[in-house]
């Protein structure tokens, strides 16, 4: 593997400790906390996937051409994707966090394995 | 203003400092989207970000007061079909989402066709929809008295 | 400064790494909540080096959300769960698992680009049309609103759907329902 793939490798390694927290731990908070881990590193993986080196930002200012404009930006399409992903992503930790206070208090804990107790 | 309500007077003064400088910093971000990094969402959560400021710095009432949780529903849905209004107006030019209005000259404030009135729209939408979630998480459990809590 | 990209970015990203453990395995749920926040704005300064200032801008902004609604689900809870995960089968699998995804992604990103080299097929036309097709000089609105209005509607759509779970969720219930209920379980 050449060395330039490290980055990606890392993301990697950020979203397998998402998904231990989502399947080991045992507190509704943490199992949240895991979910939002796994998000940004799918997110930071997909920005990373348009940098280019010695790139500038996607925005054009009055004294640049188009030609070295196109020669040199970042890649404007994932940044476009991310950003309504990320805005989704806090939708979503807020429909979480509404579940997880409803639980706590029908149940009374954050414990999920004492929730299934209580249940059945 | 009530003095009892939300936090100590240090707070209180230094959010009535900065919250128009956040609310006006929220709204410059919203317009001048399609020059400048920004735009619709991150406006909106900033314009967010400042309700909640209020909210937690002044108390309910208060923040209440200038955007009820009525008020951001109304507000949340009429930016929905502002958006999609933006977007039927495609069809003048022939397809959904086109760009019908002129393009302007570039790097002015008017230009760029429909992008600035999507953003305006987009913005007030997401700044609804979260001060009105931070609204659902915080004032529907406040509402309930303790006894209620405990006879469930 | 460009020489210094790479290095930054190896170091923020052991930052989220390191960051993400303490949240998961902290003990008490406030530091899980600080050390979130920790990696959402070493996240952040990624996005900034890597030359997405409109990301760096909503990922600052919706980290700050983000802390305030997880305070408000944490604070005055009492935490009764330490230590011990799920059970011994689920830390087995997990570990397994990741185990052999990292070594699966290890043999799948050599037929990737490199990092630093991006394959722009469709970008490079986005970045040649951009000005004179939309008008727009920021061109991460002109792909969002104009030549991607699509998904930006449909994002639309689902944060409104979250919105409206959430309320659902946390209303209270109605005096006849609550009521209706309570016979319910006198009978049961």
């Amino acid at each position: 593997m050449p060395k330039e793939m490290l980055p990606y490798l890392l993301t990697m390694v950020l979203l397998m400790i998402g998904v231990y927290g989502i399947v080991v731990k045992r507190n509704i908070i943490k199992i949240i906390v895991g979910v939002i881990i796994t998000e940004y590193a799918v997110n930071c993986f997909l920005i990373l996937q348009g940098y280019r080196d010695g790139g500038i930002a996607p925005i054009m200012t009055a004294d640049m051409n188009t030609a070295t404009f196109v020669d040199k930006s970042v890649d404007p399409v994932p940044q476009a994707l991310i950003l309504t992903a990320i805005v989704i992503g806090l939708g979503t930790v807020a429909l979480m966090v509404a579940l997880a206070i409803r639980l706590y208090e029908k149940y009374g804990t954050f414990d999920i394995s004492e929730i299934r107790r209580l249940q059945g | 203003m009530n003095q009892r309500s939300g936090m100590t007077l240090i707070v209180k003064t230094i959010t009535r400092m900065v919250a128009a400088f956040i609310a006006t910093y929220g709204i410059y971000i919203v317009l001048y989207g399609h020059l400048t990094p920004g735009g619709g969402f991150a406006g909106g959560v900033i314009l967010a970000c400042g309700f909640v400021l209020l909210f937690l710095a002044f108390g309910k009432d208060f923040a209440l007061e200038i955007l009820s949780q009525r008020g951001t529903s109304i507000w949340d849905c009429l930016a929905a079909f502002a958006f999609l209004a933006i977007a039927l107006l495609g069809y003048i030019g022939g397809t959904f989402f086109y760009n019908v209005i002129a393009k302007g000259e570039p790097f002015h404030l008017v230009s760029a066709g429909i992008i600035p009135l999507a953003n305006i729209a987009i913005g007030i939408k997401v700044a609804a929809c979260l001060f009105g979630v931070f609204i659902a998480l915080v004032l529907f459990r406040m509402a309930r008295s303790p006894e209620e809590m405990e006879e469930e | 400064m460009e020489v210094l990209t790479v290095p930054v970015l190896y170091i923020l990203l052991f930052f989220m790494i390191l960051g993400s453990i303490v949240a998961l395995e902290a003990r008490d749920l406030l530091s899980t909540v600080i050390a979130i926040g920790a990696v959402g704005y070493g996240l952040s300064i990624i996005y900034l080096i890597l030359n997405a200032p409109d990301i760096a801008i909503v990922q600052v902004v919706v980290e700050v959300l983000v802390l305030v609604i997880l305070i408000r689900a944490t604070v005055t809870r009492d935490d009764t769960t330490y230590g011990q995960p799920r059970d011994v089968f689920a830390l087995a699998s997990a570990l397994v698992f990741a185990g052999l995804f990292l070594g699966f992604s290890y043999y799948v990103f050599q037929w990737m680009r490199p990092f630093g080299s991006p394959l722009m097929t469709v970008a490079k036309d986005y970045l040649a049309q951009g000005l004179e097709a939309t008008g727009a000089a920021n061109y991460v609105m002109a792909v969002l609103l104009d030549f991607r209005a699509y998904d930006t509607l449909g994002e639309a759509t689902v944060i409104f759907t979250s919105i409206i779970g959430a309320y659902v969720i946390l209303r209270s219930i109605g005096r006849k329902r609550r009521e209706s209920a309570f016979r319910d379980d006198a009978h049961s």
